[in-house]
C-alpha cells in the first residue's frame, strides 16, 4: 500500500514536471476553424458573395455540386452562403447567452459567497430548485412566458446556464477567502473592497474563462436547439438550427439542407470545446 | 551491539540514477550491516531520497538506474521486474514515509493496512495473522492495540500513524528497514519516541536506513553519517566523527546551521557576514534609527513595552458543537527592539495566538494592546491606520502571495502603491524602492519579474520579509517563518532577521515549534501547551533551569548534536 502510495506520487510529479504540451494537431484544427469562424462571423461577404436570403427557384433541391458546394434549398437558395451568413448569429448566441450567464452567475455567486449565511442559504436554495429543471426545460418556461423570437432564445440559454456558473462562481469564491493571501492582505492594513477587487474576484474569475469558452459551444448548440424548435429564429432567417428545422422536411430527397448546418454546429461547440480545453491546461502548466 | 563479519542487509556501488537527461544521483556507494542504522543525510535536491526509493524499485517509471552493485540481502536487485519487485517489498525491505497520513488508506482500519502484507505474502491464516498484527502494534508502542486496529488513520494522532506505519513496515520482519524522512512531520517529543522505536528495532538486528535532512535528528541513533550533496556523497564516517569534526564544507555549513544551544547573534549560515553598518542598506533605516532606540545600554535604560497580551482567550466550535479552548487566559509584554518566541507543539495554540495578535480574529476575553493603543478592542476601521507597524511573516510564503503576481507587483502593492502598474509604466522611484527592499532581504534585482511560484523556499520567504517591511513595521509576528526551509536556507533567513532586527531596531514575535530555533532567536520565551502558558521568562534562564515540568520534557526531547 505505501509502495503504490509513491509510485502515485512520483507519477503526479513526473506528470507535474512535464513541459506543457506543444500544439497538438486538434489545438491547430480548432484553431483554424476558430479563425473561420470568425471570419465568417464578421465579414461573410469576404467568404460567400451571394446573398443568403436570395430566391432562385429554378436551380431549388440541387445537390453539392461545383457551383453550389453545399446544394441548394427548396427555394433555391445556396445553403453555403447561408451557412457563412448564419455564423454571426450562432456566435452572437452563443457568447451573449454566455456573457448573461456568466453575469448573472457572478453576481448571485458573489452574492452568497460574500454576503453571510442569510443570504448564501436563500441563494443556494433559490439555485437548487433551478438545479431542479433540465436547463432546456427551463430555457422552454421563459420563452413560453415572452414569446419565440432570436433574443428571447438568447436571454432563456443565459438564463438556463446561470446556475450552474453561480454554483461554480460562489465554490472558488469561498476558497479563494479564506486563502492565506487573503489574510495578508488584511494585515497590510487594506480594506474589504480593495481585497475583494484586487485578490477575490481576480483569482475566482480566471478559471472561470475556461468555462466560458466551454460554455460558449454548449450555448450555440442550445440556440440552435431552440431555433429548430421554431422559438428562436424565424425559418427564412439563415440560423443554423432554423435551417436545420427546414431543411427536416426533405431530410429523405435532400440530405445536404440539414447535414451542412448541422455539421457547422457540431464543428463550432468541438471548436469552442477544444480550445477551451487547451487554454485550461496551460493556464494549469503555468 | 557486536558486529563479528557482518553480513551486509544491503551493499550498493556506484548507483547512477537520471531523470531524463539529469543525472540526479551521480554514482553512490555504501553499505549497511545487520543491526546497523546508517542515516543519509542532505538537503532538499540532493538526491537522498531518490537514492532510498531506488533501494525499493521505486525511482519512478521514467528514471534511469544502474549500479555496479546493489544487493539486497546478498543478491543482486538491478533490473528487477516490477512484479520481482513487487516480491521483495516489505518482505526483504520495508518503506517507512514521511507523512502518514497519505500513506495510510483513509478508509480502511490500520489494522488491516497491516495485515496486508501478511496476507500476500505469508500462509497464515485470518487468525494468526489477526494475533501478529496485534503483536506487531504492542512491538511499536501503540497502546491498547486491541481498540486501536479498529480505527481508521484518521482517528490516531500523529505519532499513533507513524508507529502504526512502522508496524506495517516491519510486519514481515525485514532484513532491511527504509525511513524516509520518519519524524519531519512530528511534534518534538513524539519524534523523541519514534526515534527510541527505530534504534530499539536495530537494536534487535534490523538494518535501517535513516533518510533526514536534519542533523540532529539523525545524531541520535545513527551509528553512521553519510551526508549527500548534488548527487555524491560527499562525507562518510561514523556519527560522531561525521558531526564533531566534519572535514568537508558543506558538511561544516550544515552543522554550523544548526541553531539549538547557540547563543544569540551567533552567525548560524558560514558564507555571510553580519552586515557591516555603512553598507547601502543602512542609509534607509538610520530614518527609522532615529525614532527607535538602537544602543544597547538605552535600550535597557528605556525599554518599552510595543505589544502586550492581557489574558487572552479564544475557543472555537467543534463539530460535535463543543467548544475546544485554543488559546486560555495568556498574557505576555513585547518589549521595544527584542524577540519574544512562543514554543509549543501543534495544537497547543501558537497559531490562534499569532491570529489573535494580528487582530485577524476577535478574541473572546481579554485584548491586546499596541503602542499602548486598543488593538483587538478597535474597529478595523481605526486599527487599519496601525496597521502598517505591526508586519507579519507566515510560514507557507507561497500561500501568502497572490498567485497571479509577480514580486514586483507584491512588493508595489505592500508599499501601498497600485500594483497594476507594469514594469514599463512603474515609476522610476518606486523601481529604486522595490530595489532597496530587495537588496535589504539579500535578493537580486532579477526576482522581480519573477513569480512566487519560480523562487526556491528561501527566496519566497525573504519576499515574504521584504513584504512585511514595505510599511517600515517596527513589530514583526513571525509565525514558524523558518519551518519549511532545509537547515542551511532556515541559518540565512534567521541571520537575516536578526540583522534586520539590530539595524532597524524591530521587536519581533517568534513562534515556532522547534525549541532550537527559539531558543538561539529569542530574549525571553513562552511555553504554550494546551492554549496556556506554562512558562515565561528570560531565554537564557528558560533554557538553563526550566520551571514547568512540561518545559521539562520539551527540552530533554529536542534533538541536539552530541557535545
Amino acid at each position: 500500500m505505501s509502495d503504490l502510495e509513491v509510485q502515485a506520487e512520483l507519477a503526479t510529479q513526473a506528470a507535474r514536471s512535464g513541459q506543457p504540451r506543444r500544439l497538438g494537431l486538434a489545438e491547430a484544427t480548432a484553431g483554424l476553424l476558430a479563425v473561420f469562424l470568425l471570419v465568417a462571423a464578421v465579414t461573410p461577404q469576404l467568404l460567400a458573395l451571394g446573398d443568403p436570403l436570395g430566391i432562385d427557384p429554378l436551380s431549388a433541391f440541387m445537390p453539392p455540386t461545383g457551383a453550389h458546394v453545399f446544394g441548394t434549398d427548396e427555394s433555391g437558395r445556396d445553403i453555403f452562403t447561408r451557412v457563412v451568413h448564419g455564423t454571426q448569429y450562432s456566435l452572437v448566441i452563443g457568447a451573449a447567452a454566455t456573457a448573461i450567464g456568466l453575469g448573472l452567475g457572478i453576481v448571485l455567486g458573489t452574492l452568497a459567497g460574500m454576503l453571510g449565511r442569510v443570504v448564501d442559504f436563500t441563494v443556494n436554495r433559490f439555485l437548487e430548485v433551478l438545479f431542479a429543471f433540465p436547463g432546456l426545460l427551463l430555457a422552454l418556461l421563459f420563452i413560453v412566458i415572452f414569446g419565440p423570437g432570436v433574443a428571447t432564445a438568447t436571454i432563456a440559454v443565459g438564463l438556463s446556464t446561470a446556475p450552474g456558473y453561480a454554483r461554480i462562481i460562489r465554490a472558488q469564491l469561498i476558497t479563494v477567502r479564506s486563502a492565506a493571501f487573503v489574510e495578508a492582505a488584511t494585515v497590510l492594513g487594506r480594506t474589504r473592497w480593495q481585497i475583494l477587487l484586487r485578490h477575490i474576484l481576480p483569482n475566482t474569475l480566471a478559471p472561470l474563462l475556461v468555462l466560458a469558452t466551454l460554455g460558449i459551444g454548449q450555448a450555440i448548440v442550445w440556440a440552435a436547439t431552440l431555433s429548430y424548435l421554431g422559438l428562436g429564429a424565424e425559418p427564412p432567417t439563415a440560423e443554423w438550427g432554423a435551417m436545420l428545422s427546414a431543411g427536416r422536411t426533405y431530410i429523405t430527397s435532400a440530405w445536404w439542407m440539414s447535414f451542412f448546418p448541422g455539421l457547422f454546429i457540431v464543428l463550432t461547440a468541438v471548436t469552442a470545446t477544444v480550445l477551451g480545453r487547451s487554454i485550461d491546461r496551460r493556464m494549469r502548466h503555468a | 551491539m557486536t558486529m563479528t563479519e557482518p553480513a551486509a542487509a544491503l551493499t550498493v556501488h556506484n548507483l547512477r540514477v537520471g531523470f531524463g537527461a539529469d543525472p540526479v544521483v551521480r554514482g553512490v556507494s555504501f553499505e549497511i550491516a545487520r543491526g546497523e542504522c546508517l542515516a543519509i543525510v542532505g538537503e532538499s535536491g540532493s538526491g537522498k531520497s531518490v537514492t532510498a526509493r531506488s533501494l525499493l524499485g521505486l525511482a519512478g517509471a521514467n528514471a534511469r538506474v544502474g549500479a555496479d552493485q546493489l544487493e539486497l540481502g546478498g543478491q543482486t536487485v538491478l533490473g528487477l521486474t516490477d512484479r520481482a519487485w513487487r516480491a521483495r517489498r516489505g518482505k526483504d525491505v520495508g518503506l517507512v514515509l514521511q507523512d502518514a497520513l497519505v500513506s495510510l488508506d483513509p478508509l480502511r482500519p490500520i489494522g488491516r493496512e497491516i495485515a496486508d502484507s501478511l496476507r500476500l505474502h505469508t500462509t497464515l491464516g485470518a487468525a494468526a495473522r489477526a494475533r501478529r498484527v496485534l503483536e506487531l502494534l504492542d512491538a511499536v508502542g501503540l497502546p491498547e492495540p486491541a481498540t486501536q486496529v479498529q480505527k481508521l488513520s484518521g482517528q490516531l494522532s500523529g505519532g499513533e500513524r507513524q508507529r502504526a506505519l512502522i508496524a506495517a513496515a516491519i510486519a514481515l520482519d525485514p532484513p532491511l528497514l527504509i525511513a524516509d524522512e520518519p519524524t519531519t512531520a512530528l511534534d518534538v517529543t513524539v519524534q523523541a519516541q519514534i526515534l527510541a522505536l527505530l534504534e530499539h528495532i536495530t537494536r534487535a538486528g534490523t538494518a535501517v536506513l535513516l533518510i533526514s535532512h536534519d542533523l540532529a535528528v539523525v545524531s541520535r541513533i545513527a551509528h553512521r553519517v553519510a551526508v549527500m550533496h548534488d548527487g555524491r556523497m560527499i562525507e562518510t564516517g561514523r556519527t560522531e566523527q561525521v558531526l564533531g569534526a566534519p572535514r568537508h564544507e558543506q558538511t561544516q555549513r550544515m552543522v554550523a546551521a544548526i541553531p539549538a544551544d547557540k547563543p544569540r547573534g551567533t552567525r548560524l549560515s558560514l558564507s555571510t557576514r553580519p552586515r557591516d553598518a555603512a553598507s547601502p542598506v543602512s542609509a534607509d533605516s538610520t530614518v527609522l534609527a532615529n525614532s527607535t532606540v538602537l544602543d544597547d545600554s538605552t535600550v535597557s535604560a528605556a525599554s518599552t513595552v510595543v505589544l502586550e497580551a492581557i489574558g487572552l482567550s479564544k475557543s472555537y466550535r467543534r463539530p460535535d458543537g463543543s467548544r475546544h479552548l485554543a488559546v486560555d487566559d495568556v498574557s505576555f509584554a513585547l518589549q521595544r527592539g527584542s524577540t519574544l518566541g512562543i514554543v509549543g507543539e501543534s495544537g497547543s495554540g501558537k497559531t490562534t495566538t499569532a491570529r489573535l495578535l494580528l487582530a485577524l480574529l476577535p478574541p473572546d476575553r481579554g485584548a491586546v494592546r499596541v503602542f499602548g493603543e486598543p488593538w483587538s478592542a478597535a474597529s478595523e476601521k481605526t486599527r487599519r491606520g496601525l496597521r502598517p507597524g505591526v508586519g507579519a511573516i507566515y510560514q507557507d510564503a507561497l500561500g501568502s502571495f497572490d498567485p497571479r503576481w509577480n514580486v514586483a507587483e507584491i512588493l508595489t502593492d505592500a508599499l501601498g502603491l497600485s500594483p497594476g502598474l507594469r514594469q514599463r509604466r512603474r515609476a522610476p522611484q518606486t523601481t529604486a524602492r522595490l530595489l532597496t527592499l530587495l537588496d535589504e532581504v539579500g535578493l537580486a534585482a532579477a526576482v522581480l519579474t519573477r513569480r512566487p511560484l519560480e523562487l526556491s523556499g528561501g527566496q519566497r520567504q525573504r519576499v515574504g520579509i521584504a513584504r512585511a517591511l514595505a510599511g517600515r513595521p517596527e513589530i514583526l509576528i513571525c509565525d514558524e517563518p523558518v519551518s519549511s526551509l532545509d537547515v542551511s536556507v532556515q541559518a540565512q533567513v534567521l541571520d537575516l532577521l536578526d540583522d534586520l532586527q539590530r539595524e532597524r531596531g524591530l521587536s519581533l514575535i517568534f513562534i515556532s515549534h522547534d525549541l532550537g530555533v527559539v531558543q538561539h532567536v529569542s530574549d525571553e520565551i513562552a511555553v504554550m501547551r494546551a492554549g496556556r502558558v506554562v512558562e515565561s521568562g528570560p531565554a537564557a534562564r528558560v533554557f538553563a533551569a526550566p520551571q514547568h515540568p512540561y518545559s521539562v520534557q520539551l527540552l530533554a526531547a529536542v534533538p541536539r548534536l552530541p557535545a
